[in-house]
């Protein structure tokens, strides 16, 4: 029992990130039918930008919770400004080019920043300071700590911030608009590259506070960090129903919490043959069953295929 | 006149093709070696450009059917199964040496099986749901192979297999893995084995270049444009899907078990989801679905990074830049650079597929 409701807060945590990062692949998706292969390290300019702020701020005796939020602050607008300009030259020139010329330079875009990240940050792991309390608390059994918790409150915080924009502002109408039609969004008004800019600037500022939260969980930092988290959260956008915000979290929440049951239980389940080695597959065939079951995914609306 | 020109242009290729090893050779095995890579990415760039190109079905993980092959090949000829397991031992006393006539079409056949198993639940996806699940399957190949040393050890993980084979003709004795003289040249085992590859490539060639004219290709093609309106037209859009799988995978199978024999050593690090992106980025920088744009892409990202590496290397850029940069990291910042430009430059590849629905202009009479 305390397993079970210990790997239930692992994988929730998880899945919070999950989420985030697959909102940012979901909206670009969802707009421009494009797999922003590079989302994933986005996520990683932010938490080497969060680590390299809370080095600056080592010695100015500033609280632990002070450096954390500058450190995020930063790491939000580098990661905006970053992702902002990704779409202006790779993606923008490339609107009507054919399908997988985007896709190419997105790949490309990826390998690059993991390059220069690379290359500006060295290759080391880098430890991330615990800058929060981290004395555990217990329920029923079961740990968590300060950290996991904001992890949590924050992701549901952002995910209502998130809603609320999409579906109450003029800007989250203009989006909708262009998902949905961009050349009559267009007719009507709404200004196409505007609303492009700012979904690619959203989707990275969740993307780095993404990074900042995985950081601050796992310890650690390193300029292939983003690689798995992104694959995961783009598995777990397809898995939701790409273009589909709720389904989304929804996707990204599952696919923690499987990854965690799965990876606790696989052991004892399978009598040690299969050990938790096999954890970053379970995404995967998880994936492939509900795809074969529902191909637009959990939450995805049946396409007409083309009239 | 211009039947003429074609010929002098095919017969000077040729020319090149052949003495391009003996030139190479003078610079080094390694440049020899470098080429010989070179035709194997060929070899996997045609084969994606089946299921990429002419299917239009978009597929991340097509290392996996290289792996498939690669392994299928090393198990069946390494002394890995029989030292693993002893029962094997001793039904093979002189060791598993399967003979490549047996071992490679095996390999194909895997490859070619796992193709359309992956093709079986994908059928009903469309284009970036397949990409995904596509790339699952990659990795989960990988991971497989990666784990299943214990509790049985099949794939002796991420050691990987070691002493494989070379490449051997039993009833002529002729060893590829060894050097040999030809005319009192000496003729080393990496030319060998660029002549065997480029026998391999051109008829691969050869079958692409038929597939691409016959029924079954404008069928692909048709699929390709429009799925719906291929249906409507009463092709048969499943098996036909099936079957690109099927025929890509084969490919990728063959040049997994020549990957084998001439590396002599495999591991699951040699099949990661980075080198399904490469094969990709081959097949649509060249020009997707245009023979000599695909070979010319593979060509050109297989062998410019070594070139590149060898040019850093002469200029000893990592004491220049204080440890910074070394081959290996200008290498990729390249390839991330050229991926990046040159979809930016040219769209539709370096050398595209004349535009679509168009006859060839014909001579003004």
């Amino acid at each position: 029992m305390d397993i079970l409701l210990q790997q239930i807060i692992n994988g929730l945590v998880l899945g919070s990130v999950y989420a985030l990062v697959a909102l940012g692949y979901t909206m670009v998706y969802g707009i421009i039918n494009l797999i922003n292969f590079a989302h994933g390290e986005v996520l990683m300019v932010g938490a080497l930008t969060s680590w390299s702020v809370i080095q600056v701020l080592a010695d100015s005796g500033l609280p632990g919770w002070l450096k954390l939020l500058l450190s995020l602050v930063a790491a939000v607008v580098v990661c905006a400004a970053l992702n902002f300009t990704i779409e202006k030259v790779a993606y923008r020139p490339l609107r009507n080019a054919p399908r997988l010329a985007p896709l190419i330079t997105a790949m490309g875009m990826s390998l690059l920043l993991q390059t220069l990240a690379m290359i500006i940050w060295k290759p080391n792991y880098k430890p991330y300071p615990i800058l929060l309390p981290s004395e555990p608390f217990h329920i029923g059994g079961a740990v968590i700590n300060v950290t996991q918790i904001l992890i949590l409150v924050a992701t549901a915080v952002t995910l209502v911030g998130l809603m609320w924009l999409v579906n109450r502002t003029k800007l989250g109408r203009a989006m909708r608009a262009t998902a949905e039609n961009p050349r009559v969004a267009a007719l009507m008004g709404v200004k196409p590259d505007m609303v492009i800019s700012a979904t690619f600037v959203i989707g990275a500022a969740l993307a780095a506070l993404a990074g900042v939260m995985y950081a601050a969980n796992y310890g650690s930092v390193q300029h292939t960090m983003g690689f798995l988290p992104g694959l995961k959260a783009f598995t777990a956008a397809v898995f939701g129903g790409i273009g589909n915000l709720a389904g989304a979290v929804v996707g990204g929440v599952l696919l923690g919490l499987i990854e965690a049951l799965g990876a606790g239980y696989i052991g004892t389940l399978t009598g040690g043959v299969l050990g938790s080695n096999y954890q970053d597959i379970f995404a995967f065939i998880v994936l492939i069953l509900v795809l074969t079951a529902r191909p637009q995914g959990l939450l995805g609306e049946r396409v007409a295929d083309r009239a | 006149m211009k039947d003429n020109k074609k010929l002098i242009w095919f017969l000077a290729a040729a020319f090149l093709l052949l003495v391009l090893p003996s030139v190479a050779q003078y610079a080094g095995n390694f440049w020899v070696r470098i080429i010989d890579f070179a035709l194997l990415y060929v070899l996997l760039a045609l084969g994606l450009n089946i299921v990429v190109g002419y299917a239009g079905l978009l597929d991340l993980g097509y290392i996996a059917f290289y792996a498939v092959g690669a392994y299928t090949f090393g198990l069946l000829a390494s002394p890995h199964l029989t030292e693993a397991f002893p029962a094997i031992g001793a039904i093979f006393p002189n060791g598993l040496h399967t003979p490549i006539w047996v071992a490679i079409p095996l390999g194909a056949l895997l490859a070619g099986f796992a193709g359309a198993l992956l093709g079986a639940p994908t059928l009903k996806l469309r284009g970036d749901y397949l990409a995904i699940v596509t790339l699952g399957f990659g990795e989960i190949i990988r991971v497989f192979l990666n784990n299943l040393d214990a509790p049985v050890n099949i794939t002796n993980g991420p050691k990987g297999l070691l002493q494989i084979d070379s490449f051997k003709l039993p009833l002529v004795g002729f060893d590829f893995g060894r050097p040999g003289s030809l005319f009192g040249l000496e003729v080393s085992s990496v030319t060998k084995y660029y002549f065997l590859f480029l026998a391999v490539v051109v008829v691969s060639v050869l079958i692409c270049y038929r597939l691409e004219r016959s029924r079954i290709g404008r069928a692909w093609m048709a699929i390709r444009e429009d799925e719906v309106a291929a249906k409507a037209m009463g092709i048969n859009t499943r098996n036909l899907k099936l079957l690109a799988f099927g025929m890509g995978a084969t490919f990728g199978g063959v040049s997994g078990t020549l990957f084998a024999t001439f590396q002599n050593f495999i591991s699951p690090e040699s099949f990661a989801l980075n080198e399904s992106i490469m094969v990709v980025a081959m097949v649509v920088l060249g020009g997707i679905g245009h023979i000599p744009g695909v070979i010319l892409g593979a060509l050109l990202l297989a062998a410019l990074p070594e070139v590149l590496r060898w040019v850093s290397g002469e200029l000893d850029l990592q004491s220049i830049t204080g440890g910074r940069l070394d081959a290996a990291i200008l290498r990729q910042l390249l390839i991330a650079v050229a991926m990046i430009a040159i979809m930016l430059a040219r769209p539709r590849g370096l050398w595209p597929q004349p535009e679509h629905g168009k006859a060839a202009p014909t001579p003004a009479s």
